[in-house]
Parts: structure tokens; C-alpha cells; sequence
């Protein structure tokens, strides 16, 4: 089957008409050329929007209260009320799913500055977190340290301090850790900075939110066991949407929140955000495919109809071999292996044009700078493999009908044919 | 060799049917020359078509070199076609993208003969038509007798019991014709069977015997005393 006589016969016939074969070619080529650029851009577009979840464990739940809407066990309805810090550990016990749950308080956004370092000054969200929150945050410490639980334990006075808020209040070559920032009035030693992971753009908020341990916050600021936000990441394995139902309600009990209170606590599910989003490039992956194997199809009809044109032309060759004994099976092989080497070559050169489109574009993306939700378009080995089967399939598909027709003529109508 | 019993054969032309063959007998020993002749029309190419097993019978039985022909799938045919028969044409059909030693070479292709074994009977066959120095042309590199001699080459080189050879002197000049002829003559007599379709009564006279063949039946079936056709090389 992969003797040496015929692929030179297959080189032989296709070379033969070299600029028809181009041409055939061309619309195979040109047809992969079309999906790999689909794809590469339905994964740029991916990557850029997956980038703004980058870092953030995405099976997490986020959660707030809010003010009860039902009056419930003698509590009146409008009520304001806060997590306690038991509700962490009954949450803990209850829900054993949970890998991460980090309570946190902040400061209510105040009129005016509310940080102030020697004559500088700023207003910054501030919180109070426990360690873990750098697991649930797309962020990374850049100088210094993150606070950890010796200074939740210690209740220290140490605050880890965005990016931004060293460029605001330090000079550029001024030395941060160790210094002193007065946060609403109460003194506290920066430790460490952060950043974030996305790299792309940043408003005017970010890198710029102080973190301090939970229990130093509660204590500076009287929040007792007060809990204002809880960020709760499940164990892989789990889904926390399916959990979601379970922790509000325990969390409803514990509150003395009447259990059809909607309003009262208020979460966001970032995991169902984040599988939407999903699903979003799932569909966007199977537009790629169907486009770009839509326009490989009118291809491979090309190639199917140039494969019937040779067979016409080669009636009588074919009606020659078979009076000299040639086994019709042969000959469709023959046909078959043509039809499959011309689309795979055709499509390996559109596989390598696309390849070369999108370095291209890659190196377009890169002099000019990020841009908003588009990055690195590329396309996976699996793709490529998965497009190669494609053109095999195809080829084989291209050579059926003319490979058929072609053993069909019997060898006598074949000789006559002039 | 050859042995061919009451055979009939009939096209479908449209509604009414063509009835070509009406009955032939015949048989063929081995190392015969034979000139099958007759007018356009009356059977001789339809005749050796069957007997090259390029078209199916419709009634009569056909044996050759003790083998029953029949019931042949494509497969079988070609496989038979390759093994017992050589076929030499009026128009060469060889094939115009391979050189002279590919195309003597072919058949044995189909007989999966390894290359270099190939290409060492093709060039011992290229030789004995006197084409060894032309193994490389390709067939428009070559004249009309050139073209036919890698042809006889051809058939010859499956090494089959018989050749069958259409009108094999149609399109050359009568020179010419006398040299293929004369290298047909000389492969006769090594002891191949050879079948000859002509119209052309020199020709026929070349071979040893000559049958006739009128409306799809034989009319005369004699033996004759062979022409040598080096006498006019």
C-alpha cells in the first residue's frame, strides 16, 4: 500500500497538471486556513475574558446581608444584622464540602481620606481578611509578606497595601515596608504590597485596597464577632452552586432570618458566572468549527470534482491497466490515496499559513500593547490533529464517489474511450 | 490452449438488440498463429474482447489452457487477464506519463513482483524488441512501430499463454507493419500461442492459419502456409 511505485504515481498524476492541482489545492487549504483562524480567535477571545477570572478559585461563592424583608421569630422586617464569626464554624461543621472560607469586614466608604501618611494622603477600601483571601483573589504579594495567621492570632497591626497605593503615597524609590500608615486614626505597620494577575488595564480602584488580619480590624474597629462578607471556595469535586441553597440556609437559621426571606442575604455565585462564560466559548468553539468546516467543504467538493475530471481523462489509461490485469481494487486504493494526498497536503499548507497568520498576530497584539479581551489567539496541538483527521476523512470522502465511478466503467467502454 | 464452444453475444442497442456472435466453435492449440479477419461489423473485436475476458459471454462456454471461464467478478477477471493473457492494441495504449521500461513493466506490477526483479525483465524484454537503448523515453519520445514494439514487450513480458493482438498493424505503414509482424512471427516461434485480429490479407497471411468471420459466424477456418514477413524487413 506504501510502496514506492505508488506515491510516484501519485506524484506523477498530480504534478502532472500542476496549476489545476494548485488550484484544488487552494480551496482545501484554504478552507483549514478559515478554521484555524476561527479557532485562534474564538481562543483569543477566550483567553482575554479568562484572564479576568485568572487566579480567582472559581468554585466560590461570595455572600453579604443585606435587611430582612420578613419579620421572623418576633424580629421585626427592615432589620440590619450581621454574620457572627460562629456562623464560620457552624458553616465549617455543616458544610464540610467547603475548602475556604474567609470571613471579612470592612470599612463603610467615608466622606474624605480616610488613610493618611505624613503629608500624604487617600481614600482606600480597607479590610479585614484571613489569610486564605489571597487564594480567592487574583492577586500575589509583590514585596514584603502577605499577614498570616500568627497575626490573626497576635491580632497585629500590619497591613498588606495594593500596588497603587505605594505609587500614591511613596516616592518611587522610597522603601514601604516597615513604614506607618494611619488608617482612620489608628496606626499600622505595612508589612507587604500586592498586585493583581490581570494585567489588563485596571480602573482607577485597583491595586488599591488595604488588607489587614480580621481579628486586628475587629478589634480596631469594634466589630466584636461581627461578619460582614463571607467568600466561601468548595472543594474540587463539588460545585459550590449546589451548595449555595445549603449555606444560605444554615446561615438563615443561625441569623433567625424567616427561610423564604429572599432579600436578606445577598451572594453572588461566581462559578455560575464563570461556567456561563463557559458555555459562551463552547459556543463559540462550535460556531469555529461549523464555519470553518462549511467553507473546508466547498474544498473538498472542489477536490471531489477535480478527482472525477482526472478520471474522466484517465478513462482509458485505467481501461489499459485493467486489460494488463490491474485488480480494481487497486486503482479506487489508487484514486483514494491521491484524493487523501492532495487534501492533506493542501491542508498542511493551510494549517501552516494559519499558523504563520496568527504568529503574526500575536506579534501585532504584543508591539501594540494588551488589548481589552483578547489574548494570545492561538490554537492547541488537539486542534491541529483533530483538523488533520478532518482532511483525512475528507480526502477519503472527496475519492469515494470518483474511485467508485472509476471501476465502474468496465475495461472494454474504458479501451474504446479516445 | 483455446476452447470456445457454441458462443453467442448480443448488445442492447436501445429497445432492439444487436446479435453479434451467433454461435462460434472454436479452438486454438498451443504455439498456433492465428488471423482472426473479417469485414467491419462482423464480430472479430467483439470475439477477441471475449476472449481477452474484456467482456462477458452471453451463452457458449469458453475454456482456456483448461480453466473455465465464467462467472468472472472484475477481480478474478483481471486477475485471469494478468496471469494468461497479453494484449497488444491497434492505437499502443501505452501509458503516456511512463517511460518505455514502466510500461513493459506494469504487468508484472500487478503480479507484485518486486522493483528491481521488474525492471530486470523489462529491460530483457525491451531488449528482444531491439528498444533497450529507448528504456527511458517516454512514449511520445517514440515512433509508431517503436510505440507498438514496447507494447509486444509489454504483453510479452507477464509471460502469458496467449497474446491477443487487435488490429496490431492498423496504424502503422506497411514497413513498419512488416517489422512488428516479423517480431510477432519470431515470438511464435519460441512456442507462443498468438491471436491476430486484422482486415488486412497480408497480414493474415503472415500468420498459420487463418479464420473467417461474416455476420458472427465463421465462414472459413483454413490453415495456411506461412508468409515470413523478414523477407520485406
Amino acid at each position: 500500500m506504501f510502496s514506492k511505485d505508488r506515491w510516484k504515481e501519485i506524484l506523477e498524476v498530480l504534478s502532472s497538471n500542476m496549476l489545476r492541482t494548485i488550484a484544488t489545492a487552494f480551496g482545501v487549504g484554504w478552507g483549514i486556513f478559515i478554521l484555524i483562524i476561527l479557532l485562534a480567535a474564538g481562543k483569543g477571545l477566550e483567553n482575554g475574558i479568562r484572564q479576568n477570572f485568572n487566579g480567582v478559585a472559581t468554585n466560590t461563592m461570595f455572600m453579604w446581608t443585606q435587611t430582612t424583608s420578613r419579620a421572623y421569630q418576633g424580629l421585626p422586617e427592615g432589620r440590619n444584622f450581621n454574620f457572627k464569626l460562629e456562623d464560620v464554624d457552624l458553616l465549617r461543621r455543616n458544610v464540610p464540602q467547603l475548602r475556604i472560607i474567609s470571613p471579612r469586614n470592612s470599612l463603610r466608604q467615608s466622606e474624605g481620606d480616610n488613610v493618611i501618611r505624613g503629608t500624604e494622603s487617600g481614600q482606600y477600601r480597607v479590610f479585614g481578611d484571613y489569610p486564605e483571601i489571597i487564594q480567592q483573589n487574583p492577586i500575589y504579594t509583590a514585596q514584603g509578606r502577605f499577614f498570616n495567621h500568627n497575626d490573626i492570632k497576635e491580632k497585629r497591626k500590619v497591613v498588606v497595601i495594593g500596588d497603587g497605593i505605594r505609587e500614591d503615597l511613596y516616592e518611587d524609590d522610597e522603601e514601604v515596608l516597615g513604614t506607618y500608615l494611619k488608617i482612620s486614626g489608628v496606626n499600622f505597620m505595612v508589612v507587604g504590597t500586592y498586585k493583581e494577575k490581570t494585567s489588563n488595564g485596571g480602573g482607577e480602584n485597583s491595586q488599591r485596597e488595604i488588607f489587614m488580619p480580621f481579628t486586628t480590624f475587629s478589634q480596631a474597629f469594634n466589630r466584636s464577632d461581627n461578619v460582614g462578607w463571607m467568600a466561601l471556595t468548595a472543594k474540587d469535586g463539588s460545585s459550590i452552586s449546589e451548595l449555595s441553597t445549603t449555606i444560605v440556609n444554615t446561615v438563615k437559621q443561625s441569623r433567625k432570618v424567616h427561610p423564604d426571606d429572599e432579600r436578606a442575604i445577598g451572594f453572588f455565585d461566581l462559578f455560575q458566572e464563570y461556567n456561563r462564560v463557559e458555555s459562551l466559548f463552547g459556543a463559540l468553539r462550535f460556531i469555529a468549527y461549523f464555519v470553518g468546516v462549511l467553507v473546508l467543504l466547498s474544498g473538498i467538493i472542489g477536490v471531489s470534482n477535480i478527482m472525477l475530471i482526472v478520471i474522466k481523462e484517465r478513462t482509458k489509461e485505467i481501461g489499459i491497466r485493467r486489460a494488463l490485469g490491474e485488480n480494481p481494487w487497486s486503482i479506487k486504493l489508487q484514486i483514494l490515496m491521491e484524493s487523501i494526498f492532495l487534501t492533506i497536503i493542501s491542508g498542511m499548507v493551510g494549517i501552516i499559513f494559519g499558523a504563520l497568520s496568527i504568529y503574526g498576530i500575536n506579534m501585532v497584539l504584543d508591539s501594540i500593547g494588551p488589548v481589552d479581551m483578547f489574548l494570545n489567539p492561538s490554537v492547541s496541538l488537539g486542534v491541529v490533529l483533530s483538523a488533520l483527521i478532518i482532511l483525512v476523512v475528507s480526502g477519503l470522502l472527496a475519492g469515494f464517489i470518483p474511485a467508485t465511478k472509476a471501476i465502474k466503467v468496465r475495461p472494454i467502454e474504458a479501451l474504446r474511450t479516445e | 490452449m483455446i476452447k470456445i464452444e457454441n458462443l453467442h453475444k448480443s448488445y442492447k442497442m436501445g429497445s432492439n438488440s444487436l446479435h453479434v456472435l451467433k454461435g462460434i466453435n472454436f479452438s486454438v492449440e498451443e504455439g498456433e498463429l492465428v488471423a482472426i479477419m473479417g469485414s467491419s461489423g462482423s464480430g472479430k473485436s467483439t470475439l477477441l474482447n471475449i476472449l481477452g475476458m474484456l467482456d462477458g459471454l452471453d451463452e457458449g462456454s469458453y475454456i482456456l489452457d483448461g480453466v473455465p471461464i465464467k462467472d468472472l467478478n472484475e477481480t478474478k477477471a483481471a486477475n485471469y487477464r494478468n496471469k494468461f493473457l497479453g494484449f497488444i492494441f491497434q492505437s499502443f495504449n501505452l501509458i503516456n506519463y511512463k517511460n518505455a521500461m514502466e510500461n513493459v513493466a506494469l504487468p508484472l506490477y500487478y503480479q507484485k513482483v518486486g522493483r528491481k526483479e521488474r525492471q530486470d525483465k523489462a529491460l530483457k524484454y525491451l531488449e528482444q524488441v531491439g528498444l533497450k537503448d529507448w528504456a527511458t523515453h517516454l512514449p511520445s519520445e517514440l515512433s509508431g512501430g517503436q510505440k507498438q514494439r514496447v507494447a509486444i514487450a509489454r504483453a510479452m513480458a507477464a509471460e502469458p499463454k496467449v497474446l491477443l493482438a487487435d488490429e496490431p498493424t492498423g496504424a502503422l505503414d506497411s514497413t513498419t507493419s512488416y517489422e512488428v509482424m516479423d517480431l510477432i512471427q519470431k515470438i511464435n516461434d519460441e512456442g507462443n500461442t498468438i491471436l491476430v485480429v486484422t482486415h488486412e490479407p497480408d497480414i493474415a497471411d503472415m500468420c498459420k492459419r487463418i479464420v473467417h468471420l461474416k455476420d458472427g459466424v465463421i465462414v472459413e477456418d483454413k490453415k495456411v502456409k506461412q508468409v515470413r514477413a523478414s523477407q520485406y524487413v
